[in-house]
């Protein structure tokens, strides 16, 4: 499913002393099974975009396009429901959302709203909670009984369970651990990967975003400040710090090395092993250092 | 969806109403109350109605966001007006509506009771709108200051109330986040048969609860590592001070009364 922004701007609280342009002229196409990522400073506006992905933000001015529903400024926008059934939204602290008695319960609740019976939600739960990487004894647990990571799992497992053909992910690692933040990173990679899931992901961190995007979108003071890949992106790190970003680990490195040395690489190499190999493949050539 | 909420909401500003002391706003706030139940014909209601738009206006705060704000409470005046209207039987019949009379005397209790009650919220809106949670109880427990000699917990009423007050808006936020979340998990808060909707409401409470209960916790324990004692012996950082404004508003507000008394029927 396609979904494209075009021009869009939000008024938080408009009409009131508080009113605020949170993002403003912000356009961004998302192709049906694109991965991509959006970074910004603090504040910048990343996940005012992200409510606009299942319409759960109206825009003040501007389109939203998903799938063939157009969600326009200024009108009444009906029969949303059949929009947000297809687009999953993992919020920031997902586990707020969490009420039921127990997990399994919370798991199929999403689905059952959108008119999946009992049984199949419950099946969907199942492979949800494998998904996420929890046992399944866990099911007849009350979700507040559960640790901080677990119930973060849970809920992105509640998401994963409605089946959506996007998922909108809006820093879903924040504050887990390292390892659990790879495993979570890398199971939506996985799901991306097979099922052609678009999926859209905010994050602060520029080594997910090197490592699993095709597109990136910067924002910056509620505008599109740049948009590309990633190589695009990561080669101007001057510009990037600017905006009070930073490059990845692997770009600084490259970076280090070729003022060091005066080496002089072709291109911004976003994984440890491609740099490697091209700094092998120099030193073989007779580079010297 | 929270957003238009106005209680409990401070509205920075520059202006006269701002400026003034707790102890003075909270002073004529309640001199108010009771000097409205003077009014008891046009002319008395009309200087109240007067008075009260002169302080909005002193305010500065945008009449349109007091609008947008009050709108749901304005239902509540529109619905005492329609009781008294239909369930005073004195006085003269005025007309009739189908097979209701409607009475000379239920259209004037309806008419001044509704103004009483809209003047009433307009004012004490306009308090909390004008004044930091932290001025009204610094401004509450300086007034009610001398009932501590009879052992009334004066400071722990006054904290009570501003930790309320000061969480009406994270509350909100919190309602507003968890709802979202519900709605993209195929919610319907605001559409759908009366027991869906009351049903919905479960998945938005319960997390509520938990957050707001983890908060409470937090906070004492906040307080607690920071050596909080209580009210006893404890000194203020800000301290109250009464200006011209506060003694002419209280002049003011004499006048308007002197001026209730002289128009009353
Ligand atoms: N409910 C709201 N009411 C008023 N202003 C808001 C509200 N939510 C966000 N804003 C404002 O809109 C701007 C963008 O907020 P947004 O939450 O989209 O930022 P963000 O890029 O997601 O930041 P972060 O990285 O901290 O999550 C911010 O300046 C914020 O103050
Ligand atoms: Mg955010």
């Amino acid at each position: 499913m396609d979904i494209s922004l075009s021009h869009v701007d939000y008024r938080y609280q408009a009409n009131t002393p508080f009113e605020r342009l949170a993002i403003q002229d912000v356009s961004i196409d998302i192709p049906s099974g694109t991965y991509l990522a959006i970074i910004g400073h603090t504040g910048s506006g990343k996940s005012t975009v992200l409510q606009h992905l299942n319409a759960l933000l109206v825009p003040s001015e501007g389109t939203v396009a998903i799938g063939d529903k157009e969600i326009k400024a200024h009108q009444k926008n009906k029969d949303l429901r059949k929009v947000r059934q297809r687009v999953g939204i993992v919020f920031q602290f997902p586990e707020h959302q969490l009420f039921e008695e127990t997990v399994e319960k919370d798991i199929i609740f999403g689905p059952m709203n959108f008119g999946v019976t009992e049984a199949d939600a419950k099946k969907r739960a199942r492979v949800a909670l494998k998904q996420v990487g929890l046992a399944e004894e866990i099911l007849e647990k009350s979700p507040f009984d559960l640790s901080g990571g677990q119930m973060r799992r849970v809920a992105i497992a509640g998401v994963l369970a409605m089946e959506p053909d996007v998922i909108v992910l809006d820093e879903p690692t924040a504050g887990l651990d390292p390892r659990g933040r790879k495993e979570i990173m890398d199971m939506f990679y996985q799901l991306h990967q097979e099922r052609q899931l678009s999926t859209i992901l905010v994050t602060h961190s520029m080594e997910d975003a090197a490592r699993y995007a095709d597109q990136i979108v910067i924002m910056q003071h509620g505008k599109v400040a740049k948009k590309g890949t990633p190589e695009e992106i990561f080669s101007s790190p001057g510009e990037l710090v600017q905006m009070g970003l930073d490059v990845p680990e692997v770009v600084r490195f490259q970076l280090k090395l070729e003022e060091k040395w005066g080496m002089n690489f072709e291109q911004i190499y976003l994984s440890i092993e491609q740099l490697s190999s091209a700094f092998a493949n120099k030193l073989k050539r007779g580079v010297r250092l | 969806m929270m957003e238009k909420m106005i209680f409990g909401r401070y509205v920075p500003a520059d202006s006269l109403v701002h400026k003034m002391d707790p102890r003075s706003k909270l002073t004529i706030i309640f001199l108010f109350v009771c000097v409205i139940f003077l009014a008891n014909n046009w002319q008395t209601y009309a200087i109240i109605g007067i008075y009260t738009f002169f302080m909005i206006g002193l305010s500065r705060i945008p009449a349109r966001f007091l609008y947008g704000g009050l709108k749901p409470v304005l239902w509540l005046v529109i619905f005492t007006f329609l009781l008294q209207i239909f369930f005073t039987r004195e006085g003269t019949v005025l007309f009739h509506l189908g097979p209701l009379k409607i009475y000379e005397e239920g259209m004037k209790m309806g008419f001044y009771i509704s103004f009483r009650f809209f003047f009433l919220i307009l004012m004490t809106s306009l308090l909390t709108l004008t004044t930091t949670p932290i001025e009204i109880t610094d401004g509450l427990e300086t007034l009610l200051g001398p009932l501590k000699k009879v052992r009334f917990p004066v400071h722990e009423m006054a904290l009570m109330m501003s930790i309320s007050l000061r969480f009406i808006p994270t509350l909100m936020q919190e309602t507003d986040k968890i709802m979202k979340a519900q709605i993209a998990r195929g919610v319907e808060f605001a559409s759908g048969p009366v027991k869906e909707r009351i049903k919905a409401i479960i998945p938005l409470l319960i997390p509520l609860f938990v957050s707001s209960f983890k908060r409470a916790e937090e906070l004492a324990i906040a307080m607690e590592a920071r050596g909080y004692r209580g009210g006893e012996g404890r000194t203020k950082y800000r301290q109250l001070s009464w200006k011209m404004v506060d003694t002419l508003q209280l002049v003011f507000l004499a006048i308007i009364t002197v001026l209730l008394i002289l128009f009353r029927s």
